[in-house]
């Protein structure tokens, strides 16, 4: 019991944690480096834990996360939905992968992620962004197995599924 | 997602009602951004829950403050030294500047009560500290740790030591969002110094500079221009430093001169700022002015007042520029 309310506030803790991390801020010539880390870590746990995962989840950390950002509501509950989606269709396939196989299917779905922000923004009439804008997804596939790794290793430490 | 654990392929694990799920989410998102985009809910919605974000936003602001705190602990003696140095000097010159400059000002106050209008060099301002979070909208919009609780207002200007920063765009209980002058949504009226010349001055997609689009050809603007705030608009006051120009070329269209400027402020390494509080002379033409002469009843029955036209002077340009489009 004591074990699985644990569980229960690691992975919350683990969200709560990714959205405050993306509104940190980096130095300036960082800033287009930065990962989107509310995607990477529901990827994680998408891939990890798949009953706590579903699409009413990933609704409400992207609510949560416009209601933080505060640019429009509704637009990283679209996307967050949209990646968890096609995570889970292809979970089974996706956990088995070798690790760089898998960061490159993380990077396709972060590229994705950013064409739908794209379509979104351009439609609600805001400017194209510059070039650096699309650094973002490669450094967050970079990063994948050493975060994978990471977590994994923290959760075996702490004997939580 | 309705998993089906116990079916026989569980590599195809999706099915139908996952992906019924998923429209009718993205759906639901996509309803949800329209109401936003046409009614503004978001904000409203975030002045409610602003018991949580707010303190999220302290927390985030947390290791941008951790690090200036290390830069200064760790910072050699020397550098201090030097930099106190620098500042004495700056307070020097800056005080001797205004020394020069009292009298000046009141010979303009003087001058200005002769003429009699109610533009005064005071300034009526806010410090306020800027928290360090990244909202995501690359990079055009600040946080301050004021907000409606200390009398910040939408609209109005910022600025800092240098320039114009921007104008406050939304405001919550304890933090206020600040717009800046580089976003390319924001215009702001301005006149260029040395030849009274006056444009608009548009945010730009590189995030770093201004645009000014619309200069005649005939015009005579040069790289080096110091552009300062016209005041149309009513949004800025008159007479601060917004950029300096920093290359003419001719349109595409071969119908205007197009100028690149870079912002006086230092919009990105800017800690404290200052929020004007005395609003320009509000939109609009000004009040018609009262008909003098004798009492309408003393009054001649042809005769027509006088001096019912003489005071009104033209209305300024309509206000549109100088707030969000």
């Amino acid at each position: 019991m004591n074990k699985q309310r644990l569980s229960l506030w690691w992975f919350i803790g683990t969200l709560v944690f990714a959205l405050v991390s993306m509104l940190v801020p980096l130095p300036a010539v960082l800033e287009p480096f930065k990962p989107y880390w509310p995607a990477l870590v529901l990827l994680y746990w998408s891939l990890e834990s798949e009953d706590r995962v579903t699409l009413g989840l990933a609704f409400m950390v992207g609510l949560g996360a416009d209601l933080l950002n505060g640019v429009v509501l509704g637009e990283q509950a679209l996307r967050l939905c949209a990646l968890v989606f096609i995570a889970l269709r292809f979970r089974s396939r996706l956990r088995f992968f070798p690790m760089w196989q898998q960061a490159l299917a993380v990077l396709a779905l972060l590229l994705n992620d950013r064409i739908l922000l794209l379509i979104v923004r351009v439609l609600a009439g805001g400017t194209l962004p510059p070039a650096s804008w699309w650094i973002s997804p490669f450094v967050g596939a970079a990063l994948w197995p050493f975060l994978f790794l990471l977590l994994d290793d923290l959760r075996a430490r702490l004997r939580i599924q | 997602m309705a998993r089906t654990r116990d079916e026989s392929s569980p590599l195809f694990a999706g099915n139908a009602a996952g992906t019924l799920r998923l429209i009718i989410y993205l759906a639901l998102a996509m309803v949800l951004m329209v109401l936003d985009q046409r009614n503004g809910w978001l904000w409203r919605l975030r002045y409610g829950a602003s018991a949580v974000v707010e303190p999220v936003y302290r927390l985030a602001g947390l290791p941008a403050v951790g690090v200036r705190t290390m830069s200064v602990a760790f910072a050699d003696r020397q550098r201090l030294t030097e930099q106190n140095q620098r500042l004495r000097e700056d307070l020097l010159l800056a005080n001797a500047k205004l020394n020069r400059m009292a009298a000046v000002a009141e010979q303009n106050q003087r001058l200005k009560e002769l003429l009699d209008t109610q533009h005064s060099l005071e300034l009526n301002v806010q410090l306020a500290r800027v928290i360090g979070v990244d909202l995501g909208a690359y990079r055009y919009q600040l946080t301050l740790n004021v907000g409606g609780r200390d009398g910040v207002k939408p609209g109005q200007p910022v600025i800092d030591a240098h320039g114009v920063m921007g104008q406050v765009k939304e405001v919550l209980p304890t933090t206020a969002v600040v717009m800046l002058i580089t976003d390319p949504a924001h215009a702001i009226p301005v006149v260029i110094e040395r030849s009274g010349l006056r444009t608009v001055a548009y945010g730009s997609r590189d995030g770093d500079q201004l645009a000014l689009p619309n200069i005649p050809l005939a015009a005579d603007v040069r790289a080096g221009d110091k552009l300062l705030t016209s005041g149309l608009g009513g949004r800025f006051p008159p007479g601060f430093p917004v950029g300096e120009i920093v290359s003419v070329a001719p349109a595409a269209t071969g119908m205007f001169q197009v100028a690149q400027a870079r912002p006086a402020a230092d919009l990105d390494r800017s800690e404290d700022v200052l929020l004007l509080h005395d609003q320009a002379e509000p939109d609009g033409p000004p009040a018609p002015v009262k008909p003098m002469g004798p009492p309408s009843d003393l009054a001649p029955v042809t005769g027509v007042a006088p001096a019912a036209s003489s005071g009104t002077r033209p209305a300024a340009t309509p206000a549109t520029s100088g707030v969000p489009r």
